[in-house]
C-alpha cells in the first residue's frame, strides 16, 4: 500500500471517528456513553503525552500518571477554593508542567540513563500516590478542599464557563469539550513533531551525541519535550476529574502500566496507535469485568494486561496494532495480486515490492 | 538516653529493612544492569508463600527460610525462561517484559486469594528499653540482614563462583574469557536474586502483612535504593540503605512515615544529579 | 604589535583515565585555513585529544583556546556553536532519518529556515550525494553514511573541522574523492585529519604532527617527518612491517 493512500486513509478514519464522537453521540444522548466517553478522551490524552515524549522524545517516563494525578489534585483544590474552575484549569496545566520542568533538570542534567530515568519516573509517581493516599485526616486540608486520603475528593468541581463560576457544564457539554480537548493535544503533538523544535528531539533521540556535536544542547530540548509532555498528561488529569472525580489511583502502578500498555500495543513512534490502543485496552477490562464469573475468575484485568504487556514485548518488534495492520496490507496486497493474475494473466513486472 | 538507644534501634531496623528489600534486584541489576520490575511482587509472593504454608501447619521458620525462597527461585527460573533469555541485550524490553509479570503476578495471586490483607503477628515479642519498646523480630531481621549480606561478602570474595560473579559485574565479556556461558551465569543470577527477593518478602510478611498489591509500596524504595547505590551488589545497596534509611527514619521521626518516603526520594533524586552512576560509580568502585 | 592568536590552541593538554594517563601533556597550534593531519599508532592518544577539543571530554589538565578564548570545560554543543565541526570516528548519523532531514538537522541548529534549506541542499551537491536526499540513513552502505556525516558537518561552515579517520571503509574512488574534498575545504576553513591510510596522508598532507603514547613525538612537513627515523620506528615500520 502506498503512503499517500495509507494517510489518505487515516484522514478519513479520523474525520469518521471525529463525526460519531461529535455528532452521532450527542444526538443519541446516551449520558452513560458520554461519561464513559470522557474518560476514555481523558486517558486517551495521558497515552498522547507518553507517545510524544517516547515515541518522539525517545524519554522512558514509566511514571506518566505522576502529571495525570498532580494535574487532576491542584484542579480539584483550585476549583473548590476559587470557584471559578476554568482558573483552576489553567493552574493545573501549568503546575504539571512546574513539576516535569523540576522533575526533567534534574534527571536531565544528571545526565541519567534510560533505565535509571524509568525507575525515577515510576519511583516519583508511587511516592505520590503513598502520600495522596494518607492525608485522610483533618489535618489534610487545603483551604476548603479536604484531600480525603484513598477516598480522594468525591466533590471534585466540574468545570464551568469563564466568568460564571456558579453554573457547571451538563455531562454532554463535559463530553464534548473533552473529546475536543483530545483532538486539541492529538494536533498540537503533530505540530510539535513538525517545527524545527521537534525535528531536532526526534534526531536527539536517534543520536544524542551527534545531535551535541551539531550544537545542539540536548539537555534544553529534551526537558522541552517532556515539559509539553507533562502538560498534555495534566490536561488528560483535569479532563479525567471532570468526568470522575480525583484519587490516589491517578498515581498507582496500574495506572502507569497502564499507559505503558497502551503506547506499546498502539505502537511507539506514533501518535494515533497508542490513542486507538487505549481505546481498545479499556474496551477489553470493561469486556472482562463485565464477564464477571463466567470464565471464573480468570478474567482479572491485571492478569490480562499484564499477559498482554509481556506477549507484545517478547513476540512483538512493532506493537501490536502496527502488526496487525501491516498484516493486514499485506493480505490485501496478496489478494489485489492475486485478482490481477486472475483478470490479466501474469503481471509483466512486479511494480510495487510488498 | 532510652529514646536515642531506641531512635538507633529503629535507624538500624529500617536501614536493615531496606537492604533487605533491596538485595534481590541488586543481585540482578548489579550482574545483568537490568531492573526486575516484578521485583515487588516476588516480594509479594514470597510473603504469601510463607503465610500460606505456616498456615497449613509448616513450622514457621521452615516457611520463611526454606519454602519462600524455593518456590520464588521457581518462579524467577520460569520468568528467565519464558522472558528474560529472549530479551538479552534490550534492557529496556526487558523492564517492559518484567512489567507485565508483576501485572500478572499481582492477578494471579488476586484469583488466588482474594484481594484482602492476610497476616501474621511477628513471633519473638517484644523487648523493653526504659518506656520505649521495639519488637525483637525487627532486631532479628536486623540480623538476618547482617548474615545476609555477610555471607553474599564471602561467596563473591572467597570463591570460585564469586570470581566468576565479579567477572561479569565488571565486564559482560570477561566471564566468558574465563570460559563461563554467560547465559549460564544470567540465568543463575536471575534465580538468585529471585530466591533472595523470596526470603526477604517471607522476613518482612509477619510486620507488614500481605496483600496482592503490596510489592508497589516496596519497589519505589527497593528501586531508589538499588540504583543510589549504583551497580556495586553489596557496597551499593549497604551504603545507599544506610544514607536514605537514615534519612527516611529522621524525617519518619520528625514528620510522619509517608514523608519520610518522600524525604528518601527527593534525597535520591538530588544524589543521582550529583552522581548520575550512583554510590559507587563515583566512590569504592572497585567493591563488591 | 600584537599577533592575532592563532585558530586553535591546544596547550599542555592531559587526560588520565583512572590511573591510565591517555594524553600526557600535549601542545599544538593550528592556523587559519592550514590542513594539519596527525598521525600515529592506535592507542597514542589521538581521539581522545579529538574529544578534548570538541569538549565530549574535559580534559584533566591544560587549555583549549580557540581565537584565543578558553573553551576547555564548554559543554559539546556550545563549542560546536562557536564553529567546530566533528566527523567522530565511526560514522555518528541519525540512521532513522533521511539523508536531506539529516543535513537540515544540522544547518536548522545555526541558521534561520530558508538559508537552512539553501545550505543543507548545497551541502548534498558538494558531496554529490544529493541523489540519496530522500534515502534513510540507516540504510546505506558505510562509505555513503561516511558522506552523510561529512554533509552534516561542511554544511555547518564551521571555522574548525575535526575529522576522525574520514576515510575508513571508504572505496578507492571515494578516497580519491573526499581527499579532493578536504583540499576544497581547505581554502575557507582550518582541518585536522587523523588518518591511517598512508597514501591517503600523502596526498593531502602539508603539515604532520605524529602521536606516540600520548604525546607528539614529531611535528613538521609531511616529507621531513615520515623519513624521520623515529616516526619510522614507532608508526611507519610498524606500517610496513
Amino acid at each position: 500500500m502506498t503512503g499517500s493512500l495509507r494517510s489518505a486513509l487515516g484522514y478519513v478514519a479520523v474525520a469518521a471517528a471525529a463525526y460519531y464522537a461529535l455528532v452521532v453521540v450527542p444526538r443519541d444522548g446516551d449520558i452513560a456513553v458520554m461519561i464513559n466517553g470522557s474518560i476514555y478522551a481523558g486517558y486517551a490524552i495521558l497515552a498522547l503525552s507518553l507517545a510524544l515524549i517516547w515515541g518522539f522524545g525517545g524519554i522512558l517516563s514509566f511514571g506518566q500518571a505522576s502529571f495525570f494525578g498532580l494535574a487532576g489534585y491542584v484542579y480539584a483544590i483550585a476549583g473548590i477554593n476559587l470557584g471559578d474552575t476554568a482558573v483552576a484549569l489553567f493552574l493545573a496545566v501549568a503546575a504539571s508542567a512546574a513539576f516535569a520542568a523540576i522533575l526533567g533538570y534534574f534527571m536531565f542534567w544528571g545526565r541519567l540513563s534510560d533505565v535509571y530515568l524509568g525507575v525515577i519516573t515510576l519511583t516519583v509517581s508511587l511516592i505520590l500516590f503513598r502520600f495522596f493516599n494518607q492525608t485522610a485526616g483533618e489535618e489534610w486540608t487545603i483551604g476548603a478542599a479536604p484531600l480525603g486520603g484513598f477516598n480522594g475528593i468525591p466533590s471534585t468541581p466540574i468545570l464551568t464557563p469563564i466568568g460564571h463560576p456558579d453554573q457547571p457544564l451538563s455531562p454532554e457539554n463535559i463530553y464534548i469539550l473533552s473529546v475536543m480537548a483530545l483532538a486539541f493535544c492529538y494536533l498540537l503533538c503533530r505540530f510539535v513533531i513538525a517545527t524545527r523544535f521537534g525535528r531536532a528531539v526526534v534526531a536527539i533521540r536517534e543520536n544524542p551525541v551527534r545531535a551535541e556535536l551539531l550544537g545542539y544542547d540536548t539537555r534544553l530540548y529534551k526537558l522541552g519535550v517532556f515539559v509539553i509532555g507533562g502538560a498534555i498528561a495534566g490536561l488528560g488529569g483535569v479532563v479525567f476529574a471532570n468526568s470522575v472525580f480525583v484519587s490516589p489511583t491517578m498515581f498507582n502502578l496500574q495506572t502507569n502500566g497502564q499507559v505503558i500498555i497502551w503506547v506499546i500495543v498502539g505502537g511507539l513512534g506514533t501518535l494515533a496507535g497508542p490513542v486507538l490502543g487505549c481505546f481498545a485496552m479499556l474496551a477489553l477490562s470493561t469486556w472482562l469485568g463485565s464477564l464477571n464469573g463466567v470464565a471464573s475468575g480468570w478474567t482479572d484485568p491485571n492478569l490480562v494486561m499484564g499477559a498482554v504487556l509481556t506477549v507484545c514485548v517478547v513476540t512483538l518488534r512493532q506493537g501490536l496494532l502496527p502488526t496487525v495492520v501491516a498484516a493486514g496490507e499485506r493480505l490485501i496486497a496478496t489478494l489485489l495480486r492475486r485478482i490481477r493474475i486472475q483478470k490479466f494473466g501474469q503481471p509483466h513486472a512486479v511494480d510495487e515490492p510488498l | 538516653m532510652d529514646y536515642a538507644l531506641i531512635v538507633l534501634l529503629q535507624v538500624i531496623a529500617t536501614v536493615a529493612n531496606l537492604a533487605m528489600i533491596s538485595a534481590g534486584l541488586a543481585v540482578i541489576f548489579g550482574m545483568m544492569r537490568i531492573i526486575n520490575m516484578a521485583h515487588g511482587e516476588f516480594l509479594m509472593v514470597g510473603g504469601y508463600t510463607a503465610l500460606v504454608s505456616h498456615q497449613a501447619g509448616l513450622n514457621l521458620w521452615v516457611a520463611i527460610f526454606l519454602v519462600a525462597p524455593i518456590v520464588v527461585g521457581l518462579i524467577g527460573a520460569v520468568v528467565e525462561r519464558l522472558v528474560i533469555r529472549r530479551l538479552y541485550g534490550r534492557m529496556i524490553d526487558t523492564m517492559l517484559a518484567t512489567w507485565g509479570v508483576s501485572l500478572a503476578l499481582v492477578g494471579l495471586i488476586t484469583i488466588a486469594f482474594g484481594n484482602t490483607v492476610a497476616g501474621i503477628s511477628p513471633p519473638l515479642g517484644s523487648v523493653e528499653i526504659g518506656a520505649y519498646a521495639i519488637g525483637c523480630y525487627e532486631l532479628f531481621v536486623g540480623g538476618v540482614t547482617a548474615i545476609l549480606f555477610l555471607a553474599g561478602w564471602l561467596v563473591l570474595a572467597r570463591t570460585q563462583l564469586g570470581l566468576i560473579a565479579r567477572a561479569a559485574m565488571q565486564n559482560r565479556e570477561m566471564a566468558a574469557a574465563l570460559g563461563v556461558d554467560p547465559a549460564k551465569v544470567y540465568a543463575t543470577t536471575f534465580v538468585l536474586g529471585a530466591a533472595i527477593s523470596g526470603l526477604a518478602g517471607a522476613l518482612i510478611a509477619p510486620i507488614t502483612g500481605v496483600v496482592p498489591s503490596i510489592g508497589a509500596t516496596y519497589i519505589a524504595k527497593a528501586f531508589i535504593t538499588v540504583i543510589s547505590g549504583g551497580t556495586s551488589i553489596l557496597a551499593g545497596t549497604l551504603s545507599a540503605a544506610g544514607l536514605l534509611g537514615a534519612v527516611n527514619s529522621m524525617f519518619s521521626f520528625l514528620m510522619t512515615p509517608v514523608l519520610g518516603e518522600v524525604a528518601l526520594l527527593a534525597c535520591a533524586v538530588v544524589l543521582l544529579r550529583l552522581l548520575p552512576q550512583g554510590i559507587t560509580g563515583r566512590y569504592f568502585r572497585r567493591a563488591l | 604589535m600584537s599577533a592575532t592568536p592563532p585558530l586553535l590552541e591546544a596547550r599542555g593538554l592531559v587526560m588520565r583515565f583512572g590511573g591510565v594517563t591517555a594524553v600526557g601533556g600535549v601542545s599544538m597550534s593550528i592556523g587559519e585555513g592550514e590542513l594539519r593531519c596527525l598521525i600515529g599508532p592506535n592507542g597514542a592518544g589521538k581521539s581522545t585529544f579529538f574529544k578534548m577539543l570538541s569538549g565530549q571530554l574535559l580534559p584533566t589538565a591544560g587549555e583549549v583556546l580557540l581565537r584565543g578564548r578558553s573553551i576547555a570545560g564548554l559543554h559539546a554543543a556550545s563549542i560546536a556553536r562557536l564553529g567546530v565541526g566533528v566527523k567522530t570516528q565511526t560514522p555518528s548519523v541519525f540512521d532513522g532519518l533521511s539523508v536531506l532531514e539529516s543535513v537540515r538537522i544540522a544547518t536548522n541548529a545555526i541558521l534561520p529556515p530558508n538559508l537552512a534549506r539553501r545550505r543543507a541542499d548545497e551541502a548534498l551537491e558538494r558531496m554529490q550525494i544529493g541523489h540519496l536526499a530522500k534515502a534513510v540513513v540507516g540504510s546505506l552502505a558505510h562509505g555513503q553514511r561516511q558522506l552523510v556525516e561529512l554533509s552534516m558537518v561542511v554544511s555547518q561552515a564551521p571555522d574548525l573541522i575535526l575529522l576522525d579517520e574520514p576515510a575508513a571503509g571508504m572505496t578507492g574512488r571515494e578516497v580519491e574523492r573526499l581527499g579532493d574534498l578536504i583540499i576544497d575545504l581547505v581554502r575557507t576553513c582550518s582541518v585536522i585529519v587523523v588518518e591511517h591510510d598512508m597514501e591517503f596522508i600523502r596526498r593531502i598532507a602539508r603539515t604532520v604532527t605524529v602521536f606516540n603514547r600520548g604525546v607528539v613525538l614529531a611535528e613538521g612537513p609531511a616529507a621531513e617527518v615520515m623519513s624521520d627515523a623515529r616516526v619510522r620506528d614507532v608508526y611507519l615500520g610498524k606500517e610496513a612491517a
